[in-house]
């Protein structure tokens, strides 16, 4: 089983605990063996513990320490944030995060909405069923 | 020093003298007779209070048409709406009664969970409910003859008397219209709040 992201500059990562916890991170430089010099459009570019980082799928083309203007640049030409939003992980994130933010009236109408959408799908297996019986 | 305080200005301002005022004249004390009798013991006076009794401070997120979750008593779970906060710091709120089954009745703030669903209660006038409105009634006291103690015990239910039950009606209308226009705010409050698997009461928003 070998690597498949590895840690290079312009890979995405995302900020596991600490203050930015749940932000998505440039890597812009490798300070040593266990920092990482790390930016995003924003927040100041700053020293982050690779620990504190999870690697992602998504890499951007940049050289070395970018200023802020390049890697904002870097970042809309890559797309990373239509990429990131239309992969799986980061649509597990989204609803995390929605049903977190649910009110208990949400709470209470999305309760309908499963019952009432598992009615649908009870009867037409009772259809299906009755079709091959 | 003085010339740090510009003491030296105030006396320019005026004309070379520091500005004084009149002393008021001291309202002349009416004369006190000495009394005629002195306790034998020093009689201690009670400390000044001059504290007011205020309602309870009432918590942000209630305010007149929020949903409340009431937690203790025999209507606990029930998704209750607020009118307004009595003189006496509790919560005036209603089910409404066709919907829930819960009166117009009082309730404590603390035993209450605030949600962020508010009901447009422009309709309604509560101007005339106040404690006393509340409070238990007073009977007059019946002679006691034995034969008929026992009967008129047995004669005295609860009746809810008939102008409350209208006030309840009076109420009601106008919120019912306006819970209604909402889709599935009716069901919502008919229904009771439970926690179920998994909800972490520390996390949920409400």
């Amino acid at each position: 089983m070998p690597f498949k992201r590895y840690v290079e500059i312009g890979r995405i990562a995302l900020v596991n605990y600490g203050k930015d916890y749940g932000k998505l991170v440039v890597i812009v430089d490798v300070i040593d063996q266990n920092r990482a010099l790390v930016d995003a459009p924003d927040m100041v570019r700053g020293q982050m513990n690779f620990k504190r980082l999870t690697l992602t799928d998504i890499k951007i083309d940049i050289k070395r320490v970018p200023n802020k203007k390049t890697l904002i640049a870097a970042m809309e030409a890559a797309d990373v944030k239509s990429k990131w939003e239309n992969s799986s992980w980061g649509r597990k994130l989204i609803v995390q995060k929605k049903r977190a933010s649910l009110n208990d009236f949400d709470r209470f109408k999305v309760m309908l909405a499963k019952i009432k959408k598992a009615g649908v799908v009870r009867q037409e297996l009772a259809k299906l069923k009755k079709e091959t019986a | 020093m003085y010339h740090k305080r510009g003491l030296w200005a105030i006396k320019a301002k005026n004309g070379g003298a520091f500005p004084k005022h009149e002393k008021k004249a001291a309202a002349a004390a009416p004369a006190e007779k000495p009394p005629k009798f002195y306790p034998a013991d020093d009689v201690k006076k009670p400390l000044v209070n001059k504290r007011k009794a205020r309602p309870t401070k009432l918590r942000a997120s209630i305010t007149p048409g929020t949903v409340l979750i009431i937690l203790a008593g025999r209507f606990k779970g029930k998704r209750v709406v607020f009118l307004k906060q009595l003189t006496s710091g509790l919560l005036l709120v209603t089910g409404p009664f066709k919907i829930n089954g819960v009166p117009l009745r009082r309730v404590n703030q603390s035993y209450v969970i605030a949600t962020s669903t508010k009901v447009d209660i422009s309709g309604v006038n509560v101007e005339k409910f106040d404690d006393k409105y509340f409070g238990k009634k007073v009977e007059k006291k019946k002679k006691k003859g034995e034969g008929e103690f026992f009967e008129a015990e047995k004669e005295e239910k609860n009746v809810l008397p008939q102008d409350k039950k209208d006030d309840q009606k009076s109420v009601d209308a106008a919120l019912i219209k306006s819970i209604e226009a909402v889709p599935d705010l009716k069901s919502y409050l008919g229904a009771r709040f439970s926690l179920k698997a998994g909800m972490k009461p520390h996390e949920l928003v409400f």
